[in-house]
């Protein structure tokens, strides 16, 4: 079933209107395929429109568009043989980060990345995409399997933040999502993280200190979610847009500061349009990353790594 | 809140709040309440005589405590971007900055600076809670990569004390990238094999708790310090429960395996020195003897209900190990135990 957004209204109602007409077949007086060609293109007109010029607050509503390709979307698409494994060997295993080793493009890689889930029972399963320290010190462990093989390892963001619980607090969350960002950093082998919906601070950089961060078009990456930057410097949930726009959360933004490396095309209309040409363009990315990559031992792509995150920040928005 | 402080209370109330008394002579601690002097305030380095409440420093008074003699540099810090988002809320980032700046003196939130500490020529790193709520931007992340240069230049040991909310939501992503830049910095202190310590004091949360602030040698938390990932309100939205006793504190923290002591105040300097001539002055034992053998090879493996506590008090096993200086580890004499006194068998 397709989910429309607020502003996707004037669409949704083309596309009913289109579905009528389909149902229409047969009675004879109005050419309908004519007909239906007609609005179809409007449709796309329309969509095409609408998305290019997407507000920072549209935007978040899109990253978080539940039709959304996931992460084991992603996996399902892009990975053959894919091996999931599982644990922290210390306490338990997270649901809400999938770890595993398959094969991208030909090649042995290491995929990690938070899963959302895509309906109420999965989205309890996986948490909501929302890992505890369990989940961050599998994402360590995995890491370093991947770097005592040589495998590349390919990160795909999507989360909303790491858990705010007791007992991830009990289990340490903050030194959990410190040591990972510290193994990103010190990492030997190529990583290539692609925020491919909600890239919700600490719990989003825990798995992009990456040689290349690669974004969906209509992906957001931000320090806090734009409701909880309304709500503690607006001091009203209902700024959330202002808020958005404030942050420059999009692709877009994030590119002209120098914090993400590429900006991933989405087909017309969003990735949830059109899987199979987003898990191309997705594919194609980080394919090309790592082919940047190649050639690179592990002591510079360390350094490069490194040298990128200083450089960071030197320059703001013109 | 103890019988002391209901005691003493009033009676500080009703002899010193007079309108006469200018304010910033008499402090009320946040905690019990009572009225303290300034100059005790000082004396006791901002910790309640009265409930032992320990109230946030500011990076100067945090300096002057640590260091030998008070004598400390400072040093420049390099410039950051102001504003890189051209940030507004209700007010302009620029704003508040300046705001900040005005109220406090200083440019940004972090200080640092190198002097000696118990000799050992030390760099830190300390947070103004004041500015901003501490909050990590670049300037800040230029911060702690400016001292951890510094000390690796040295060769001295980098301490930091945070006091900070987290990321400084007005510059958006370039303050989360504070998170891995920041933890470049710890890793180049380490590689130097000098070391690192943090001091966790009220508050650390947040994306500085999240990177530099756990990825300590050492951690020392100061007594009754919030430290935590995820503020209160937004667990409690979350779970819908009420928190713990306790929750997020140093001693529940270290309870729960993320510090290695909880100090208070007046200790602290104490504290760093001796870990600091641990770690960085070996002496010259160090490399001559080898280490005794912690527990002789015959001793069974203690059974989980056993401590080694248990063993050690009460050795009932003879120490086998051939090992030239291997001793029992109790005060109880098993076999001679140097080399010399060793009976011919
Ligand atoms: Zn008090």
């Amino acid at each position: 079933m397709q989910t429309f957004l607020e502003f996707e209204k004037p669409i949704a109602e083309l596309e009913g209107k289109i579905e009528e007409l389909r149902h229409l077949t047969d009675t004879g007086d109005i050419n309908i395929a004519e007909e239906v060609s007609k609005l179809q293109a409007k449709v796309d007109r329309l969509l095409r429109q609408t998305y290019a010029k997407l507000a920072p607050a549209q935007k978040v509503q899109v990253a978080r568009h539940p039709n959304r390709p996931h992460c084991m979307d992603y996996i399902e698409g892009l990975v053959e043989d894919f091996t999931p494994l599982a644990g922290d060997r210390g306490f338990a295993e997270d649901h809400a980060i999938i770890g595993g080793i398959g094969r991208f493009r030909g090649r042995s890689a290491m995929i990690i990345g938070q899963e959302k889930g895509h309906d109420t029972e999965s989205r309890v399963r996986h948490n909501f995409g929302m890992a505890k320290p369990e989940g961050y010190r599998k994402a360590i462990r995995l890491m370093e399997l991947a770097e005592r093989f040589k495998l590349p390892v390919i990160t795909l963001v999507d989360t909303a933040g790491a858990y705010p619980g007791v007992g991830a607090e009990e289990r340490g969350q903050a030194e959990a999502i410190a040591r990972s960002i510290d193994t990103c950093l010190k990492l030997r082998v190529p990583l290539v993280a692609t925020v491919i919906g909600e890239g919700g601070s600490g719990g989003a950089i825990a798995l992009a200190a990456a040689d290349r961060v690669l974004m969906l078009e209509h992906a957001i990456y931000s320090v806090i979610s734009p409701e909880g930057c309304a709500s503690i410097l607006w001091r009203t949930n209902t700024a959330a847009a202002e808020a958005a726009a404030a942050l420059r959360l999009t692709a877009q933004d994030l590119k002209d500061l120098g914090v993400i490396d590429r900006v991933v095309a989405e087909p017309i209309g969003g990735a949830h349009r059109d899987r199979s040409e987003i898990m191309t363009a997705v594919g194609n990315a980080i394919e090309d990353s790592f082919d940047e990559l190649r050639g690179l031992d592990g002591g510079a792509l360390r350094m490069k790594r490194r040298d990128k995150f200083l450089e960071m920040g030197q320059k703001g928005l013109s | 809140m103890n019988w002391l402080t209901n005691f003493v209370r009033p009676k500080i109330r009703a002899l010193y709040t007079k309108k006469d008394v200018p304010d910033n002579l008499w402090h009320k601690c946040p905690n019990c309440e009572a009225m303290i002097f300034h100059r005790d305030l000082e004396e006791n380095l901002h910790v309640c005589q009265h409930c032992g409440f320990h109230m946030r420093l500011d990076a100067d008074k945090r300096l002057k405590m640590l260091f030998d003699d008070d004598d400390f540099q400072v040093i420049e810090l390099p410039k950051a971007p102001i504003d890189p988002l051209r940030f507004r809320d209700q007010k302009r980032y620029t704003d508040r900055l300046k705001e900040a700046q005005a109220k406090t003196g200083k440019s940004d939130a972090i200080r640092v600076a190198h002097g000696k500490m118990g000799g050992i020529g030390t760099v830190i790193a300390a947070f103004d809670f004041g500015f901003m709520g501490g909050s990590m931007g670049i300037a800040v992340g230029e911060g702690l990569l400016a001292a951890a240069r510094l000390a690796v230049l040295q060769e001295a040991p980098l301490v930091v004390v945070p006091s900070s909310g987290g990321a400084r939501m007005q510059e958006g992503i370039l303050s989360l990238m504070q998170m891995p830049r920041s933890t470049i910095a710890v890793q180049m202190v380490k590689e130097a094999g000098l070391p690192y310590i943090v001091v966790l004091t009220d508050p650390t949360t947040g994306g500085v708790t999240a990177s530099f602030a756990m990825l300590g040698d050492l951690h020392i938390a100061e007594k009754g310090a919030q430290i935590g990932f995820a503020g209160a309100r937004v667990i409690e939205d979350t779970i819908r429960e009420t928190l713990p006793e306790g929750f997020q504190r140093s001693e529940y923290l270290m309870e729960h395996g993320m510090v290695d002591m909880v100090v208070h105040r007046k200790d602290l300097r104490e504290t760093l020195i001796r870990v600091l001539d641990l770690l960085s002055r070996p002496g010259p034992s160090a490399e001559i003897v080898t280490l005794p053998k912690q527990e002789p090879e015959a001793v069974v493996a203690p059974t989980e209900a056993e401590s080694i506590e248990d063993l050690t008090a009460e050795p009932t096993v003879a120490v086998t190990s051939d090992t030239p200086g291997a001793q029992p580890h109790s005060g109880e004499t098993l076999e001679p135990a140097t080399p010399g006194d060793r009976p011919e068998r």
